[in-house]
């Protein structure tokens, strides 16, 4: 391996299809000093709970965080934008050395009025853990005061890595299931987890469930309304998109409720079609499989000619991936074989032994896994797989740019919807749109080769 | 005049804030030294999140090292996890030098750098091919004392404390500018060279933060301030400091008190007349008299100023950033016709309200309103009773600027809704042309926009 990897990292890369047997280690803390692309706990909180856009989320720390975190995410509300808002306790010195839970109890006293939110999120950042503020028991009390649940999150960003955040996101979400009146619901009703509405995308999954007669209870969290989660137990089914964060509360709510779940994703044709069917199944109902069958054939009908025409343009491409969470990273394997491409690496920064294994299983020959990468890893793989098209987030599009290789943001940050049949249409268009553009010619690296090759 | 405002509303809390926290002013500073990597000691989001950010409005990479600590090391203290990380950093970076910044994990629980620091010199071998220990730079930048801006000038002023020396003297010039962009940094590079100048610019990232398309991806970008050069900047005939630096971050102060190097502080060269003195001041310096070039380019804006007197005379404009961009920018629209009817920082440093008075005093037609320690909502709040004609600000002020109905004129960082954030111009009576014509166009095209007819000869 090239001399880039950290030998203390060489476990966390595997190259598929050679005569080692598929072993990687993952879910460690990041090696210091290496540059990892993941960020911390609080960051996982943040992104889980993030879209309820009727909560007050309120980070309880220096300014830091809640400047890094306003307004970049591409969540969108069809009420109350309050989640767009940034607000923090935005911590001096002098808190940090008398304590600062009186400012959180100030802060909560002018936020909630002002705003009247149906709930707070609290969140607590490194130096609040470090400062020892009680902030489970000054929401307690706000609560009281305001009559609106009021929810420490408890996300200091050192304990641990992102996936420690959805941990304490989905023990946040938890306190607001199952206080709400569910008794009009109807039978064929699911609740939507891990999916974060980017660019409106659960609304295209709503209107696909619609017409199939099955509703939605809560949506969790994309377009997300604390009074929908205080009813989610109230459905019949969870489906589980972005497992990674929000698989504990589905396995919360199982337990308490007796509600089952099952994984999907809405990404590529496959994988998206598949879960309409699985939803069907659940159900036993012949009528929403027709209804679903019909649906596919229609969306896919008004999609294809479109699809195969870019494949035409794209086939042979290859193309690499580094997301946030493995699971996406089957789909995204799924949508590039459709386009004709071949996925030369596939990485992500909280991928479980088993999302790997998965990934191991149906990546060809060859491919690079890689769990918490960083700038020279992916770098050294883009390179030396020779890559066309990158997909990743705002961190690793310089990278892709630097070396003259195409980029499409898969990420919280995208404003483009890539889920559902619609979204397989943009993220073709996408791809198509970065690959085939001219300036790939001219940029230095392949310019050069070019030159070579005549 | 008097603004009749309703009494300011005293938040206890913020909504969007108009600051960033120390550490990232710190990465910004240690980007523009050569060869150096920029480190956070502390929790592995703050890096990444610096990192995004700072990747958002310079579309470069921005590669952050960090300290990655856990819970065990929150309690037990960071200096193993520090001292891990360095060696891996100067092992496959190949750095020349680590820009070690705290964050408030690490000023909270005490970590003593400098000490560590001194333990890992002591105790380190390096393996590889990185032979030679770099020069390991620490800034302490606790994020709840204060903003990005004081991290830039305390990193810059770390530096410098750290870094040079007194003597030998030798000709050449310090250039300490604030927290301005790769387009400046090229700009006052320029004007110095004309003046025959052979200036220090720290810190210096107008490459790696805005670089040209090359074969590979670098990882350590070239360009940024030689170490050897900012060992020397105590032997320099003179410092000329840009920004308005808080006290205790002046490292033109330490270089004038340590060194001996005279210290010319003549601002940000933000419009006309900040322009004319920073040229006054390099007349002075090197005994030459301003090169044609920029007595035409002077008369050049001079000329535009004239042009487009009309469109401005008498608009009202809301500026925000960091205070030193701001008492620069209220200058120079005070000095074309436009009152900045708020002046709004984030931040609590420099005599902000009393600068800006200053440059404002007898050209502007309502008194300047100047809030420093505040967000975004109260910005907005105030501008709705103000009924700003512009705003002239970064991109954080989008929203406030879509609401209101009034243009916005970008400057600064964060750009993140545009592409060339890094360069826009700014200082100089070039960046003062780009940035006027900028300005005169911004209104003219809201004019087109708010007509009924759509005239389009204006």
């Amino acid at each position: 391996m090239s001399q880039v990897i950290f030998a203390e990292r060489e476990d966390q890369i595997h190259e598929t299809g050679g005569d080692k047997p598929f072993r990687i280690s993952c879910d460690k803390q990041s090696l210091a000093g290496a540059v990892s692309q993941r960020a911390c706990v609080f960051c996982g909180s943040r992104v889980v709970l993030y879209p309820i856009a009727d909560a007050l989320h309120l980070i309880h720390g220096p300014i830091g965080c809640a400047s890094y975190t306003w307004d970049i995410r591409g969540a969108l509300s069809s009420g109350p934008e309050l989640h767009r808002y940034s607000f923090s306790t935005d911590l001096g010195e002098t808190d940090v050395i008398f304590g600062g839970e009186g400012k959180l109890t100030r802060a909560l006293d002018e936020l909630i009025p002002l705003h009247q939110p149906q709930a707070a999120f609290v969140y607590s950042t490194c130096m609040v853990g470090l400062i020892g503020d009680d902030i489970n028991a000054v929401c307690r009390k706000a609560e009281e005061r305001h009559g609106i649940p009021v929810i420490p999150v408890m996300s200091e960003g050192f304990k641990g890595n992102k996936r420690a955040g959805y941990y304490a996101a989905c023990n946040a979400l938890f306190r607001l299931v199952g206080s709400g009146d569910i008794s009009d619901i109807p039978p064929m009703a699911v609740n939507l987890l891990g999916d974060f509405n980017l660019a409106g995308e659960i609304w295209i999954i709503r209107e696909y469930l619609e017409r199939m007669g099955v509703s939605v209870v809560a949506n969790v969290t994309g377009d997300g309304r604390v009074a929908q989660m205080q009813r989610a137990h109230g459905a019949a089914l969870n489906l589980v998109q972005c497992s990674g964060s929000t698989m504990e509360l589905a396995k919360m709510m199982q337990e308490t409720y007796g509600i089952p779940f099952k994984r999907v994703s809405y990404l590529g044709v496959e994988d998206m079609a598949q879960a309409l069917y699985d939803v069907a199944e659940f159900f036993g109902s012949d009528e929403a499989m027709e209804k679903a069958k019909e649906l596919v054939r229609e969306e896919l009908g008004r999609i294809y000619p479109r699809l195969m025409e870019l494949r035409e343009s794209l086939e042979g491409k290859r193309a690499a991936l580094y997301v946030g969470g493995a699971f996406k990273a089957f789909s995204l394997i799924k949508s590039f074989r459709l386009l004709g491409m071949k996925v030369v690496l596939a990485g992500s920064q909280t991928g479980t032994e088993e999302d790997y294994q998965e990934l191991a299983s149906i990546c060809e020959p060859g491919t690079v896994i890689v769990d918490d990468a960083n700038p020279l890893e992916l770098m050294t793989y883009l390179i030396e797989k020779d890559v066309d098209v990158f997909v990743g987030g705002v961190k690793e599009r310089p990278i892709a740019h630097k070396l003259g290789i195409g980029f499409v943001d898969h990420n919280h940050e995208r404003k483009l919807a890539l889920e559902g049949f619609v979204g397989m249409l943009n993220f073709a268009e996408e791809v198509a749109a970065t690959a085939l553009s001219p300036v790939w010619r001219f940029t230095p690296r392949r310019a050069r080769r070019r030159l070579e090759a005549v | 005049m008097k603004n009749n405002l309703a009494k300011k509303h005293d938040y206890v809390s913020s909504t969007n804030a108009c600051k960033a926290c120390m550490p990232l002013g710190a990465c910004i500073a240690f980007k523009g030294i050569e060869g150096c990597v920029p480190f956070l000691h502390g929790s592995q989001g703050c890096a990444t999140y610096m990192r995004r950010y700072l990747i958002s409005h310079y579309r470069e990479p921005v590669d952050i090292a960090s300290s990655a600590l856990g819970e065990g090391e929150a309690v037990f203290g960071g200096g193993p996890n520090l001292k891990a990380g360095l060696v891996n950093v100067i092992n496959k970076y190949q750095a020349k030098a680590v820009g070690i910044a705290t964050t408030c994990l690490t000023e909270t629980i005490g970590d003593n750098v400098p000490a560590i620091v001194r333990e890992f010199l002591a105790e380190a071998v390096l393996e590889g091919s990185c032979t030679e220990m770099p020069a390991l730079i620490h800034a302490a930048t606790p994020s709840y004392a204060a903003t990005h801006m004081e991290g830039f000038y305390a990193a810059v002023a770390a530096t410098v404390a750290q870094l040079a020396e007194p003597g030998p003297r030798h000709e050449g010039i310090n250039l300490l500018p604030g927290l301005i962009s790769p387009a400046d940094i090229r700009h006052l590079l320029e004007v110095a060279g004309d003046f025959g100048l052979e200036a220090t610019l720290l810190p210096d990232y107008s490459r790696p933060l805005d670089a040209p398309a090359s074969e590979a991806y670098e990882i350590l970008p070239e360009g940024g301030t030689p170490l050897a050069a900012i060992k020397a900047m105590g032997g320099a005939r003179a410092s000329l400091a840009l920004g308005w630096t808080p006290a205790s971050q002046d490292a033109g102060r330490d270089l004038a008190e340590r060194c001996g190097v005279p210290l010319h502080s003549p601002g940000l060269p933000l419009g006309l007349r900040a322009s004319d003195e920073l040229f006054a001041v390099l007349e002075e310096i090197s005994g030459r008299p301003i090169p044609d070039k920029h007595v035409e380019e002077r008369g050049r804006l001079l000329d535009a100023m004239v042009d487009g007197h009309k469109y401005l005379s008498g608009k009202r404009a809301v500026v925000y950033g960091e205070q030193d961009l701001v008492i620069g920018l209220s200058a120079f629209l005070a000095e074309i016709g436009i009152t900045p009817v708020l002046c709004a920082s984030g931040g609590r440093a420099l005599n902000f309200g009393e600068k800006v008075h200053e440059f404002c005093d007898g050209l502007t037609r309502e008194t300047p309103r100047v809030e420093a320690g505040i967000d975004f909502y109260r910005i907005a709040e105030i501008s709705r009773e103000l009924k700003p004609d512009l705003f002239v600000g970064h991109s954080k002020g989008y929203r406030m600027a879509r609401e209101q109905g009034a243009p916005l004129v970008r400057v600064g960082m964060p750009i993140h809704d545009r592409i060339g954030g890094s360069r826009i111009l700014h200082l100089g009576y070039r960046g003062a042309q780009q940035l006027y014509d900028r300005l005169v166009n911004a209104v003219l095209a809201q004019k087109q926009a708010d007509s009924d007819v759509g005239y389009g000869y204006l």
